[in-house]
C-alpha cells in the first residue's frame, strides 16, 4: 500500500531533521534487504512462535454473544503473547533487523510501557543495550511497567516536556536519535513517524490480520464482518485491519480515545476532533490548534494518549475504507469491567475502547453475522489505574 | 543579489537566532533592534512551536515561555511590519513545516513577502520533502534555506547543488544547544559545498563563545548562534535586550577578526 516515497495518498512523508535522513535510508535498504530473505523470515517466524507464543488464539466469546445477543464476537487475543501484548511482534521484527544491520543499542518511546517493556525484552534477548523514555505522567500511571522494563535491565528516562506523555516521548527519542545515530536503532512502537517505521510496523504486525484470516476461515468458514481494534498511533489496528483491506466486505472499525468526550478539550480522538498537518515525520491528521500547536490531548488510556494517527489510518479513512469511532474513558473503563466479568479477561484499557464499541454495535447486528475485537494487551497494568477511577486506592 | 546574499557581502556574517515572544514580544522587538545595532548581519526569527523536535533544552524552554505568554504567528508577521519600517537587515524565518503548513503555506509564504522576510529555515523538511513549500517560495522569492548534517555524507553535494540563499551546516549530531567542544571534520563538508554551489555557508549548533565563532566562521561564511542568546532571555527577561546587544557585539568582532 505503501507508495515509493512513502505515501498513503497524501499522508506520510519523511518529515524528519537532515541529520536523519541517512538513518532512515538506512534502515529502508536493510528492510527492503530482509524483507523477503528467507532466513530473516524462519529467524522472525521461531522469535515468534518460541518466544512470543504465537500464534494468538482466537476466541469464541460465547457469553458475551449470548449476552448482548445477535452478532458472534470472537476475541483475537494479542494480550496473551509474551509480555502481554501486541507489541512484541513488531519489536522482535525490529529487533531482529537492527541486530543484522550490526547496531547495539535500542532506544524506544512508550505511552502505558507496553511498547517499552516489549522493547526491553527484546533488547535482553539480543543482548542489545536499552533506553526508554516516557512521559513523566505516564511513568506514575504506569509505575508497574516502568519497574518491569528496570527489571529487564533497561534505562527509563522520565520525559518532564511538554505534557509528559506520549507525544513527548516520541519527540525525546527522537532528539536521543539524533544525538546517536550508528550504534543506535530507535525502535518506534506505532505504524507512525517517518518513512519507512509505518511500513515496517504494519508488516511485523500483520501477522495479527493473517491469523484472524485463517483462523476465522478454519472456526466458521468464512470472513468476519467486523474487524474491531483501538487506535493510538494505531499499530494494533493497522495489524489487525492489514490483510482485510482488500476484503470489502468486512468493515474494519478503530475507536479511538474520545477521554471525556469529543466536544471537551480533554480527548485524544485524532480523526473526530484533528485535522491535516506535519509532525513527528509524518503527514497525518493530528489534535492542534489553528496555529499548528499541538494539542496536549488526554485519555485514560497513557497507549492511547497520542495526538495523532498513523499516516495508513490517515489514508484508509480519506478513501472511506475504515471507519474511525471516538470511546470515551467511561465506556472503556465500564467495557473493561464488562469483559472482566463476563469472560474472565481483563484486557488492557486501551482494548477496551474497543470492546466498548462492539457492545454498542453487536445488539444491532444479525445473529449470522461476525464481530472480531483485537485484545491487543492485558490489564493487569490497569488495575491500579482503574481502581482509583472507582475511588479505590489500592497499592500495587 | 537576494537580501540574503547581502549578509554576506561584505566579510564573514554573523547570525542571531531568537524565539519571537520569549518571554513577550516587546522584549523581542528591542532585542532584534539591539542585534542590528551590533552589526548582526542576518537574523533568524524563531516562530514558537509547542513540540520542537531539533531542539535541545534552552531553546525548548524558549518555545514553551513564547507560547504561554500567547505569542501567534499572525504577531509574529505585526512584529515584523513593525521593524521592517526602519530595518533592512536580512531576516528569516525559523519554524517547523507545521506552522506553516497549519497556517496555509500559501498565505504564510506570502504574507512572508509582503512583510520582507527573506527566507524560511524548517528543520523537519529535508531535501525529499521540499517541494512542498518550494514552489511558493520561489513564487514569492522567499530563500528556503537548506540544511547540511555531520551524517549528510552521500547527501551533501545533492543539497548544495540546489540551495538557496545560504547553506545552513550543522556542527554537530543532536538538538541545538551549547557545546565545550564541535569535532566535527566540518573543514572537509565545507569543501564538498563549496566544489557543488557558490551560495554561501554559515555554521551553527553549539556556538557560544567568541573563539568558536571565529574558528567556525574561519573555515565557512559565517557563524549562527541561538542557544547562549535564549540564555541571556531566560535569565534576564525584559531586561534581556542590552545584553543580548553587548553579547551580539563580541560575536560580531570575534566572527571579522
Amino acid at each position: 500500500m505503501t507508495n515509493q516515497n512513502g505515501r498513503f495518498g497524501i499522508h506520510g512523508g519523511q518529515y524528519i531533521p537532515e541529520t536523519l535522513m541517512n538513518a532512515v535510508i538506512e534502515l529502508e535498504n536493510a528492510y527492503n534487504h530482509y524483507k523477503d530473505d528467507p532466513d530473516f523470515n524462519r529467524e522472525l517466524t521461531d522469535l515468534f512462535n518460541d518466544y512470543a507464543g504465537r500464534p494468538s488464539r482466537l476466541y469464541f466469546a460465547k457469553k458475551m454473544t449470548e449476552d448482548l445477543g445477535d452478532a458472534k464476537i470472537y476475541l483475537k487475543r494479542e494480550d496473551l503473547n509474551h509480555t502481554g501484548s501486541h507489541k512484541i511482534n513488531n519489536v522482535l521484527g525490529q529487533a531482529l533487523l537492527a541486530h543484522k544491520m550490526g547496531k547495539t543499542r535500542l532506544i524506544a518511546e512508550t505511552g502505558a510501557g507496553q511498547h517499552g517493556v516489549a522493547t526491553a525484552t527484546a533488547a535482553t534477548l539480543f543482548g542489545m543495550e536499552c533506553v526508554v523514555f516516557m512521559g513523566e505522567e505516564d511513568t506514575k500511571r504506569q509505575a508497574l511497567n516502568v519497574y518491569r522494563m528496570k527489571l529487564l535491565g533497561a534505562t527509563v528516562v522520565p520525559v518532564k516536556t511538554g505534557t509528559a506523555t506520549l507525544k513527548d516521548a516520541v519527540s525525546e527519542a527522537m532528539r536521543e536519535w539524533t544525538s546517536r545515530i550508528s550504534d543506535t536503532h530507535y525502535c518506534l512502537g506505532s505504524v507512525m513517524g517517518p518513512h519507512p517505521f509505518p511500513t515496517i510496523v504494519r508488516d511485523f504486525q500483520a501477522v495479527i490480520s493473517r491469523e484472524i484470516k485463517s483462523q476465522m476461515l478454519e472456526a466458521e468458514g468464512r470472513l468476519p464482518d467486523a474487524v474491531l481494534a483501538c487506535v493510538g498511533g494505531g499499530s494494533n489496528a493497522m495489524g489487525s485491519f492489514y490483510n482485510f483491506i482488500e476484503d470489502k466486505n468486512v468493515r474494519l472499525i478503530g475507536c479511538e480515545a474520545a477521554g471525556r468526550g469529543v466536544d471537551t478539550f480533554e480527548t485524544a480522538a485524532t480523526i473526530a476532533t484533528g485535522r491535516l498537518g506535519i509532525f513527528h515525520g509524518m503527514k497525518s491528521y493530528f489534535c492542534q490548534d489553528k496555529y499548528g500547536q499541538i494539542a496536549p490531548v488526554y485519555s485514560i488510556s497513557a497507549g492511547l494518549d497520542y495526538p495523532g494517527i498513523g499516516p495508513e489510518h490517515a489514508w484508509l479513512h480519506d478513501i472511506g475504507r475504515a471507519e474511525y469511532v471516538p470511546v470515551t474513558d467511561d465506556e472503556a473503563v465500564q467495557a473493561f469491567e464488562y469483559l472482566s466479568r463476563m469472560e474472565g479477561i481483563i484486557p488492557a484499557i486501551e482494548s477496551a475502547h474497543a470492546v466498548a464499541h462492539a457492545m454498542k454495535i453487536a445488539p444491532k447486528m444479525d445473529k449470522d453475522q461476525i464481530i472480531v475485537i483485537t485484545i491487543s494487551g492485558r490489564g493487569d497494568k490497569d488495575v491500579a489505574a482503574i481502581a482509583r477511577y472507582r475511588g479505590e486506592d489500592i497499592y500495587e | 543579489m537576494s537580501n540574503i546574499a547581502k549578509a554576506f557581502a561584505n566579510g564573514k556574517a554573523f547570525i542571531p537566532f531568537i524565539t519571537c515572544g520569549d518571554p513577550d514580544i516587546p522584549t523581542t522587538e528591542a532585542c532584534i533592534r539591539e542585534m542590528v545595532r551590533a552589526g548582526a548581519d542576518l537574523i533568524e526569527l524563531g516562530i514558537p512551536f509547542s513540540d520542537p523536535t531539533a531542539e535541545g533544552p534552552v531553546i525548548q524552554g524558549a518555545n514553551i515561555r513564547a507560547l504561554s505568554g500567547g505569542v501567534t504567528t499572525d504577531k509574529v508577521f505585526e512584529m515584523v511590519i513593525r521593524l521592517r519600517a526602519d530595518i533592512t537587515v536580512p531576516m528569516v524565518f525559523m519554524t517547523y513545516a507545521n506552522v506553516v503548513f497549519s497556517y496555509g503555506a500559501e498565505k504564510f509564504i506570502g504574507k512572508c513577502r509582503e512583510i520582507g522576510i527573506d527566507g524560511l529555515i524548517l528543520p523537519d523538511l529535508p531535501f525529499e520533502e521540499k517541494d512542498e513549500f518550494l514552489p511558493l517560495c520561489r513564487q514569492n522569492d522567499v530563500d528556503l534555506i537548506s540544511l547540511i548534517a555531520p551524517t549528510s555524507d552521500n547527501r551533501i553535494a545533492m543539497i548544495a547543488k540546489e540551495a538557496e540563499g545560504f547553506i545552513y551546516l550543522v556542527s554537530s549530531l543532536g538538538v541545538t544547544g551549547m557545546r565545550s567542544q564541535i569535532n566535527t571534520d566540518l573543514e572537509s563538508i565545507v569543501k564538498v559545498i563549496r566544489a557543488n554551489t557558490k551560495v554561501p555557508c554559515a555554521i551553527g549548533f553549539g556556538i557560544s563563545t567568541p573563539e568558536q565563532a571565529h574558528k567556525m566562521a574561519g573555515i565557512s561564511d559565517g557563524a549562527i548562534v541561538g542557544s547562549a542568546i535564549i540564555k541571556i532571555l531566560a535569565e534576564h527577561g525584559v531586561s534581556a535586550p542590552p545584553l543580548v546587544g553587548e553579547y551580539v557585539k563580541k560575536m560580531k568582532d570575534a566572527v571579522r577578526r
